[in-house]
């Protein structure tokens, strides 16, 4: 089919799509504002994917719901900015971010069966999509649905067009949700645990599809994922969570192979290895804190095998290692001669 | 009697060991569901009877103190088969043996029954919101009438909260006030309190985040050695499924289509379904191959493809595997493994390839 995008732009490639400064979203509720996201920065360049990664309740569907402006209330950012091509998004009005939803950032959910409308044929919401944000024809629009469906491999396209999601299998609904989030050409995509629902070997197809995806148009995407497999092959780099907070942020390679961070050594060290058998898993103790909960200091503290007096009363802000960023205080040279000497791997 | 010694160490007695006797053997098993419209509207559209297979002629045996995990994707039937194995279904045909007895006589005996129980994949679902901790994890005690006197039981309660890693005193909360995890360790308890020697766990640890899966994955295999409990695992996780079982079953379309050693299966993966499922996972040594990804879908076990259920999807298929069911048989030089595969028993298939060690090239990244 025609190309839709211009190719990615060299000219483009010092100026991210999109930044997160310091971002935090609160939750007020009787007994007190709950801070969900505390101090979340990031940028991704174009054609860049950003993983981001850790357990439930820390907070990364959560930095991609502020994001494309789909907070659910009570929830609200109460600081820090988001922008996209450098302008201020987090401030819009509900209009103005809705004309920005779809055009500029596309969205792909973990539940294909409830991002489509199940009373639309696929091709209905596709050039419905189109029209709303491009200057194009129904007819123009229609031509466009059907390459869409053909580019995320859908068979038979031109006859699949008018069928309903329901009947498509679980997935090709994704493929469509896919094509649906795309087609309106945004250069910016927040896909919250695309593959989740699906099985094992369609997960492989849709990881591939949305890698190439990603590379040929050139578009920025924010990958949450709580799957660590699924990050190693997609993302370029990866922003590891904890209550909240950016615990670490790295080239995919440093963060998985070496993190730096005594979490994200813990979560990598528990995943299950495929190509050997162990006695005995690693784990990490204890659980993390609700959001009512969050110790003073480092909030991964009472589970960190190597704390000391320091992480307890400061937060740790992000520092230089030698490969990522690390919000921990074992990578601060004013706290060497607290921690212990072996410990500092930084 | 949680301080016995071990009864067998993890990993060491073999299932095929002759003389093993096997606590639960599952033959020719099937579950069919009538999944038709109503009489009325098929009247009218004229069509038939639908019959959804969820499990067609499955057969295996758990040798005493070891595990028998069953992957496959969503709808292959393992889950189905689960239930069938602690008699939440009764089969269309076959039969389930539990210790030596047919499961529907076994079941009809308090004292059979208690000796099997199963956990659940999602702790949120599975545990009573408006019961106490304690009450939950008395309920087979109270429901077999194991312990008549209230404080022997409260002790009881107490043992087997420590055993599974909580507090005693966490049998007065309820269920919202754990964890997923700490939930999971609860329906533990309760599986454990009717002293069971089997259990079914049903993927026990899907609905978990990896750090925690840890965490029950080791709590269980330390009971299975001190217990000496024996285990049917479900989990569509491969690498979840390799840490904790002795032997493997691999599902697809109601059917068992490789049945193997654990070490086997993953060094030496016959089936083309097999090797699918281990070349889709992502893993994560980025050497940055090129996976290619198994095409099509599951299909629909309404309608099953004709022959070999894998055949529209797989590379080795001919004529031979669109015509003809491929048998269960035992594969020549690679002891204890049964595949159901023409391709294999022809000998057309490629040589084994070990999983997640594909081209693993570009070891620099240990250097990092």
């Amino acid at each position: 089919m025609q190309p839709i995008l211009p190719s990615p732009s060299r000219e483009r490639d010092g100026a991210p799509i999109l930044e997160v400064r310091d971002l935090r979203v609160e939750f007020p509720t009787r007994r007190g504002t709950l801070r969900a996201l505390d101090g979340v920065s990031f940028s991704i360049m174009p054609g860049e994917v950003l993983g981001v990664v850790g357990e439930s309740g820390a907070g990364k569907s959560m930095t991609g719901a502020a994001i494309i402006g789909l907070l659910e209330p009570p929830g609200r950012i109460a600081g820090g900015q988001i922008l996209l091509h450098g302008r201020r998004i987090d401030n819009l009005r509900y209009e103005a971010m809705r004309k920005i939803r779809g055009k500029e950032i596309g969205a792909i959910f973990q539940d294909p069966l409830t991002t489509l409308n199940p009373l639309y044929t696929v091709g209905d919401q596709l050039v419905e999509t189109m029209l709303t944000h491009l200057p194009i024809g129904a007819a123009e629009a229609r031509k466009r649905a059907i390459g869409w469906l053909e580019m995320v491999g859908i068979p038979a396209a031109a006859q699949r067009v008018d069928s309903y999601p329901h009947e498509f299998s679980g997935g090709m609904r994704q493929r469509v949700v896919i094509a649906l989030a795309l087609c309106a050409e945004p250069r910016m995509v927040v896909a919250d645990e695309p593959t989740t629902a699906l099985d094992v070997s369609i997960q492989a197809q849709i990881i591939a599809l949305l890698k190439t995806l990603a590379r040929e148009k050139g578009m920025a995407m924010m990958l949450v994922t709580h799957d660590m497999g699924v990050i190693a092959e997609t993302a370029d780099r990866v922003a590891v969570m904890y209550a909240g907070r950016i615990a670490e942020i790295g080239p995919v390679r440093s963060v998985v192979k070496a993190p730096r961070h005594p979490y994200s050594e813990g979560l990598m060290a528990s995943i299950p290895p495929l190509d050997r058998k162990v006695d005995h898993l690693a784990q990490i103790e204890g659980a993390m804190p609700r959001l009512s909960a969050i110790p003073p200091g480092c909030a991964f503290n009472p589970r960190c095998p190597h704390v000391f007096d320091r992480c307890r009363v400061e937060r740790p802000e992000l520092l230089e290692t030698t490969a990522t960023r690390a919000a921990c205080w074992l990578y601060d040279p004013a706290s060497a001669k607290q921690a212990p000497e072996a410990l500092r791997h930084g | 009697m949680a301080e016995e010694p071990m009864p067998r160490a993890p990993g060491t007695a073999l299932p095929h060991a002759p003389g093993a006797t096997a606590m639960l053997v599952a033959d020719e098993l099937a579950r069919h569901f009538d999944v038709s419209r109503p009489l009325l509207q098929r009247l009218l559209a004229g069509e038939g009877k639908r019959i959804l297979r969820a499990v067609d002629g499955v057969s295996f045996e758990i040798p005493k103190g070891t595990t028998l995990s069953l992957v496959g994707e969503s709808g292959c039937g393992k889950s189905t088969v689960a239930r069938l194995v602690v008699g939440l279904y009764p089969p269309t045909r076959g039969r389930v043996l539990f210790d030596g007895q047919d499961l529907h006589q076994a079941r009809a005996a308090a004292a059979q029954r208690r000796r099997m129980q199963m956990i659940f994949q999602d702790p949120y679902a599975s545990l009573n919101p408006r019961w106490r901790v304690r009450d939950i994890v008395a309920e087979p005690i109270r429901a077999f009438g194991l312990i008549p006197d209230q404080a022997a039981q409260r002790a009881r309660v107490a043992e087997l909260l420590t055993q599974v890693g909580l507090s005693p005193l966490d049998g007065e909360k309820y269920p919202h006030e754990f964890s997923g995890g700490q939930r999971q360790r609860i329906s533990i308890a309760r599986a454990l309190s009717s002293n069971p020697e089997f259990l079914v766990c049903d993927e026990p640890t899907s609905a978990l985040d990896v750090s925690v899966q840890a965490q029950i994955l080791n709590l269980m295999k330390d009971l299975q050695a001190r217990l000496g409990l024996t285990y049917l695992f479900i989990s569509h996780n491969l690498a979840v499924v390799r840490q904790v079982s002795d032997r493997i079953g691999v599902m697809y379309l109601g059917r068992l289509v490789e049945l193997a050693e654990a070490e086997t299966l993953f060094t030496a993966p016959r089936h083309p379904y097999t090797r699918a499922l281990m070349e889709a996972i992502p893993d994560l040594e980025m050497t940055g191959r090129q996976r290619i990804p198994v095409g099509g879908e599951v299909p629909s076990p309404i309608s099953p493809p004709s022959g070999c259920p894998f055949h529209p999807r797989c590379p080795l298929a001919d004529a031979r595997c669109k015509a003809e069911m491929p048998k269960l048989l035992p594969l020549k030089g690679q002891a204890g493994t049964i595949a159901a595969c023409h391709a294999v028993e022809e000998g057309r298939d490629p040589p084994p390839t070990p999983a997640g060690t594909a081209q693993r090239i570009g070891t620099t990244e240990t250097a990092l």
